[in-house]
């Protein structure tokens, strides 16, 4: 099953209540997914600033600091529940081969803007754990599992971002993940679990690499991943949703002058200011949506 | 009558319809803050009519009989899914499997239907204003449905006798469905659907029928290739 959920603002009227929609959309999605939890937030960034969302798991964070002071400049390392988010100027490639090399420790994702938070348990905590009703931000993209093809952790959870600025939820199956993430790890995407998922975020990586658009990427997505998915992906200044052409996987849009919403379900929406007077559709299967760039 | 579901348990709500005294109840009903709530007015069995007030979620009136029921929004899957007698009519869009094995009544949709509309249908009237996604009335056994828009993929895929008139295009038809002759017959049941949706101003002729072309009702080696 799995709920998915999303929020792009069009204006900047909502920018401060951007963690309390799109909580209020994950609370809604528990009956889809009651396992585990998570959403990707897309702030104001700062000029050369990287920000890195690391899982610290069940590693001190006094200990954690200690142990990459020296080894990374940093500008400023805040910690939410068992998530840091750690600032630094220095070079992403530095900073990822550290981290990496950091044991007990994974990194959720990266970018400029992006901040990625996943943990397991019901949806209604982890949005708390992570005081998510007290972000702002521009767009967010968040999900509720209900675990099938890989175990309930941390690591299996959504959503998943093998790029910079890069996240991507997905409700369905996938059934070439396998064959996919042999031909995507020879060119040099690096996979955490076993998760299928993780195989379609490399895949879209790997495309807009090549200088592909979201839309692009999405478009050629449909004739190369072979399963069941709704997908619901967030770029820098670009979020877009895209149903495979059987369509089994629900989605409902709800669009204003101020913001577009997606979720599984219209009631993860119910409770959006204006949603009752939005533009309401359900995404056409093969087709790929999307906003800003 | 009015119920708010911000105030009461959807449980309650329904338990309410589900129990009318025809005598000492009320005959009318208004539900307010409906929230995408699934299973709304599903096993009504008396003839009240319910309005409900904004968007719902899935299998809205489902197993209905009788009730007249009107949503003053949009609809998620399985509106009206396996109705057996009264109305739905549906003023928004409506998502997959609008009345999935439906076994009667009348469903209106004022606007578009997504996959699967009429899937498996039984005997139910569906009236569709706007337009169909793929697989719509695939497999259906018996009863009309009336598309006024185009249709999607697969149209009648596997059909059995199932009438279907569209007054669009269909962007193609499924196994064993082809297009038919429309004779007297069927131009009156048509104008008698059309009426009975209130929408007197369109003409029967302008529709094209569709119906199973029997051929894969029983198994024939000729047309392994088909199953």
């Amino acid at each position: 099953m799995c709920g998915i959920v999303g929020i792009y603002l069009k204006s900047k009227k909502f920018e401060k209540d951007l963690g309390k929609m799109l909580s209020g959309m994950l609370i809604n999605m528990e009956s889809r997914g009651p396992d585990s939890a998570g959403f990707a937030i897309y702030k104001k960034e700062k000029k050369e600033e990287f920000k890195y969302s690391i899982c610290i798991n069940n590693l001190a964070f006094e200990k954690f600091k200690n142990g990459i002071t020296g080894k990374i400049k940093f500008t400023s390392i805040l910690k939410n529940s068992d998530h840091v988010i750690l600032s630094s100027k220095e070079k992403p490639k530095k900073v990822l081969d550290i981290l990496n090399e950091f044991k007990g420790v994974s990194l959720v994702g990266y970018g400029k803007s992006i901040e990625i938070f996943k943990q397991i348990g019901n949806p209604k905590d982890v949005v708390k754990k992570f005081n998510l009703e007290n972000f702002s931000g521009t767009h967010g993209i968040g999900h509720t599992r209900m675990a099938t093809e890989s175990a309930i952790t941390t690591d299996g959870s959504h959503p998943y971002s093998t790029g910079s600025d890069e996240c991507l939820v997905h409700n369905g199956s996938l059934s070439n993940h396998n064959n996919l993430r042999r031909n995507l790890t020879k060119k040099g995407i690096n996979f955490k679990s076993e998760n299928d998922t993780e195989v379609a975020a490399g895949y879209i990586s790997n495309h807009l690499s090549s200088k592909k658009n979201l839309k692009e990427t999405l478009m050629s997505g449909l004739g190369d991943l072979d399963g069941f998915y709704t997908f619901i992906t967030g770029t820098r200044k670009g979020f877009a949703i895209v149903r495979d052409e059987i369509a089994c996987k629900p989605a409902v849009v709800a669009e204003t002058k101020d913001y577009v919403a997606i979720a599984s379900e219209f009631q993860a929406m119910a409770h959006l200011p204006g949603v009752n007077m939005a533009k309401i559709f359900e995404p056409e299967p093969g087709i790929v949506y999307s906003w800003g760039n | 009558m009015k119920l708010d579901l911000r105030k009461l348990k959807l449980r309650k709500v329904n338990e309410t319809l589900q129990s009318i005294d025809q005598k000492r109840n009320n005959k009318s009903y208004t539900i307010l803050n409906p929230e995408g709530n699934h299973a709304i007015c599903a096993g009504l069995t008396d003839d009240i009519d319910v309005t409900v007030k904004g968007h719902v979620g899935y299998y809205c009136g489902g197993m209905n009989q009788n009730a007249n029921i009107t949503v003053e929004g949009n609809v998620g899957t399985g509106v009206a899914e396996n109705m057996m007698s009264g109305k739905i009519h549906v003023k928004g869009n409506a998502s997959q499997s609008a009345g999935a094995t439906a076994h009667g009544g009348f469903l209106v949709i004022d606007g578009d239907a997504s996959s699967r509309c009429g899937i498996s249908m039984k005997g139910i009237d569906i009236v569709v204003k706007g337009s169909v996604g793929h697989m719509s009335a695939f497999m259906a056994q018996s009863g009309n449905l009336v598309v006024c828009g185009d249709a999607g993929e697969a149209l009648g895929d596997s059909l059995y006798e199932t009438d279907i008139y569209i007054k669009g295009r269909v962007k193609s038809l499924g196994a064993d469905c082809i297009e038919k002759k429309m004779d007297n017959k069927h131009l009156k049941k048509l104008d008698k659907l059309l009426k009975k949706a209130k929408l007197d101003k369109l003409k029967s002729k302008d529709f094209k029928r569709y119906g199973s072309a029997r051929k894969l009702y029983n198994f024939k080696i000729d047309n392994v290739s088909n199953y």
